[in-house]
């Protein structure tokens, strides 16, 4: 017995602290191997200060400019200097797709910038519970308000998503679920369709609904004409999210004697709900902003318009068209405003549809 | 306790013999509901085919006359007069000089837009670290969810006066080619400015065309120019940029087709006149899709017509633009 215990390990086998090695990373390049590029860095900021001083490149867009050739014309001697020609152009490549993608950034960062700062003065609880019925287009932004516009933005786009949630999904259950002889046709011609100019979708509905049909301008014209745009970013997107649905499940239901019918509406369709719901979401958020369908079909109104089915509307694109149009200075603020409600209401959508379609399951 | 199976024939319990049901017959015909079910499927499944059937066929019946009286000259004649007794004009409607504006800003707004959203694309596939990626693909959708009356008053507001110091720089140093060159001093609305704000609008769609087909390079591929010793730049060159590049050629296809079907952001920024100017800096332009909005207002009813025949071609011009550029994309999609 006693050897036993001698032969023992003084400490237990499993130690109660787990001493995680800490990750190495061998290929990181040391503070040594790092002092070029700093020192690369800092010498191509101060020549090009230098540069911009001493030379006719005057300003912010001087500066930038010759910073980007002398920081690449730098990076691709450092490298070229410590290593062989393969690594300069290496160098040079990297420094240009930076500068490249960082560029990409600069428009959306503006946009945003410049949305804020212009249209957050004009807004007010005042713009939200009244229309422009009696405001003169000239009278100072406290009076009047943009009440009828999103009013009018409401309704065309439930009345577009209402038209072409059906037509979406069942264009992606065909795709996905039927799988008829011409799905590749189908696919294609959907893909096809997100491309239609959205001025041709409004000249469409224009054709058909006021010269055909001999109707006036209405929300319910102006809604077909988003539901065209809508459609096929509903149907495209519905397509990826059930395509991500198993095989399996399919074949569970299929297996257990369901028809396919029973299979799709209550095993598929509840698997795939809150990506369907993002589908859609992101298709309103595709229409919520359009201009060119509403200029020709619903007409414009500067007063509130309960009714879907006569008489003309506003909406919020076209509120901003219309008061840019004026070219006055309040009619600038005044879009300006009506710029930030709509990027709001559109960033809402997209923020829901991100939400959803992050989420598991 | 039930170690064995029991039969239910023999069951003990229940000694009344039960009736073995007949089996039933298979049958690989689907059942009432699923032909329902697939009729209607397929029926919402042509919809869409019916609908873009319907858009050319409209626009097409509604612009028949303009076509049959214009005759080719709807394409290439300059002009556009509406028909006035007033005045005593005759009516001759003509698009050669929107057509050829819109390439021009389509091309402009490819010429900035495509190496952008191509560096961004490889940015974000082989470069960008790990935490920048997903800020950088949601300012990217961001990019794309934006309306277009707000790119088009952005571009009014904040970008004309910047891009017309830039273009008076350009004109300065190089306004020895004739393209850069400017009779006079009026450099405001100009189709460099709208190429500018198209060249915004479209870098959303070649980034994520660009991204989804750098995706699917195959990772042995790159392993083994890295594994040869190539650099990053090497092994874009040698590998993704060979596999991707009809992909890429298609999604800067769809770009050009969404610069030219753009009506409200160009229409905002650009001034339309029907003539066909060299100099990209003058504030002279065209576009057809602003054309339309631009005389949609005021116009007579045969001037409407010729509108429809206008957005006729502007359709089957986007249409072909799309077909063959989704061609190349799905083509660049399959390949091993």
């Amino acid at each position: 017995m006693s050897t036993l215990t001698d032969n023992m390990p003084k400490e237990p086998l499993v130690p109660n602290k787990l001493s995680t090695p800490k990750p190495i990373k061998p290929w990181k390049a040391t503070p040594k191997q790092l002092l070029p590029d700093f020192l690369g860095a800092i010498v191509a900021v101060v020549t090009s200060l230098v540069v911009v001083a001493f030379s006719p490149m005057a300003g912010i867009l001087g500066f930038i400019l010759t910073f980007i050739v002398i920081s690449i014309i730098t990076a691709a001697s450092i490298s070229g200097i410590r290593q062989d020609r393969k690594a300069a152009a290496n160098s040079v490549s990297t420094m240009v797709i930076y500068f490249l993608a960082a560029f990409v950034l600069l428009p959306v960062v503006s946009i945003i910038f410049e949305i804020i700062r212009k249209g957050a003065p004009g807004l007010s609880f005042g713009i939200f519970f009244d229309d422009m019925s009696v405001t003169a287009s000239d009278a100072p932004l406290s009076e009047g308000g943009l009440l009828h516009a999103l009013v009018g933005s409401l309704y065309v786009v439930v009345l577009a998503t209402i038209v072409s949630i059906p037509i979406g999904i069942l264009t992606a259950l065909y795709l996905t679920e039927v799988k008829g002889r011409a799905a590749g046709t189908v696919r294609f011609f959907v893909q096809a369709m997100s491309g239609v100019p959205s001025i041709v979708a409004g000249l469409f509905i224009y054709a058909v609904w006021m010269i055909s049909l001999g109707g006036t301008y209405t929300t319910a014209a102006g809604s077909l004409a988003l539901a065209i745009l809508m459609i096929p970013t509903v149907a495209r997107t519905a397509e990826e999210v059930l395509k991500l649905i198993p095989t399996d499940l399919r074949e569970a239901g299929l297996a257990l004697g369901a028809t396919q019918w029973k299979t799709v509406a209550l095993v598929v369709i509840p698997a795939a709900r809150s990506g369907l719901i993002t589908a859609v979401i992101l298709g309103t958020a595709r229409v919520a902003g359009e201009t060119a369908p509403l200029l020709l079909t619903i007409g414009g109104n500067d007063a509130m318009n309960w009714n879907p089915l006569s008489g003309n509307n506003s909406a919020l694109p076209f509120y901003v068209w219309k008061n840019f149009g004026l070219g006055t200075e309040t009619g600038a603020d005044r879009a300006w405003t009506g710029i930030f409600v709509l990027m709001v209401v559109v960033m809402i959508f997209f923020s829901i549809a991100r939400v959803l379609g992050n989420k598991k399951g | 306790m039930h170690d064995q199976p029991v039969s239910i024939l023999e069951n003990p319990v229940n000694p009344v013999p039960t009736k073995v049901p007949e089996p039933r017959e298979i049958t690989t015909e689907p059942r009432l509901s699923d032909r329902v079910f697939r009729t209607v499927v397929s029926s919402g499944g042509f919809i869409s085919l019916v609908v873009l059937g319907l858009i050319s066929l409209f626009l097409l019946y509604e612009g028949l006359n303009i076509f049959r009286s214009e005759g080719l000259s709807f394409i290439t004649s300059f002009e556009w007069v509406a028909e006035s007794i007033e005045n005593g004009t005759e009516a001759s409607y003509g698009i050669g000089a929107m057509l050829y504006g819109t390439l021009v800003i389509g091309f402009i707004g490819l010429f900035f837009g495509f190496p952008l959203a191509l560096g961004a694309a490889l940015f974000l596939s082989y470069y960008a670290p790990e935490w920048l990626k997903k800020p950088m693909v949601l300012v990217i959708d961001i990019m794309a969810a934006i309306p277009s009356i707000v790119f088009g008053l952005w571009g009014y507001f904040v970008l004309m006066p910047q891009a017309e110091e830039w273009a008076r720089l350009i004109n300065k140093y190089l306004g020895f080619i004739p393209i850069f060159s400017m009779p006079g001093d009026f450099y405001t609305r100009s189709p460099f400015i709208a190429g500018l704000v198209l060249a915004v609008m479209i870098i959303p769609i070649i980034t994520s065309i660009s991204r989804e087909v750098f995706a699917q390079t195959p990772l042995d591929r790159i392993q083994a120019a890295y594994a040869l010793g190539a650099t990053r730049w090497s092994m874009i060159r040698a590998v993704v940029i060979p596999y991707g590049k009809g992909g890429v050629i298609g999604g800067a296809m769809l770009g050009l087709g969404r610069a030219i079907g753009e009506t409200v952001a160009v229409y905002t920024v650009l001034n339309l006149v029907y003539d066909i100017r060299p100099e990209i800096f003058l504030s002279a332009g065209g576009s057809v899709a602003s054309l339309i909005v631009n005389k949609f207002g005021e116009a007579t009813p045969p001037e409407l017509k010729a509108l429809m025949a206008a957005g006729f071609v502007l359709f089957i011009v986007t249409l072909a633009v799309n077909f063959l550029a989704n061609a190349i994309i799905n083509r660049t999609a399959r390949q091993g």
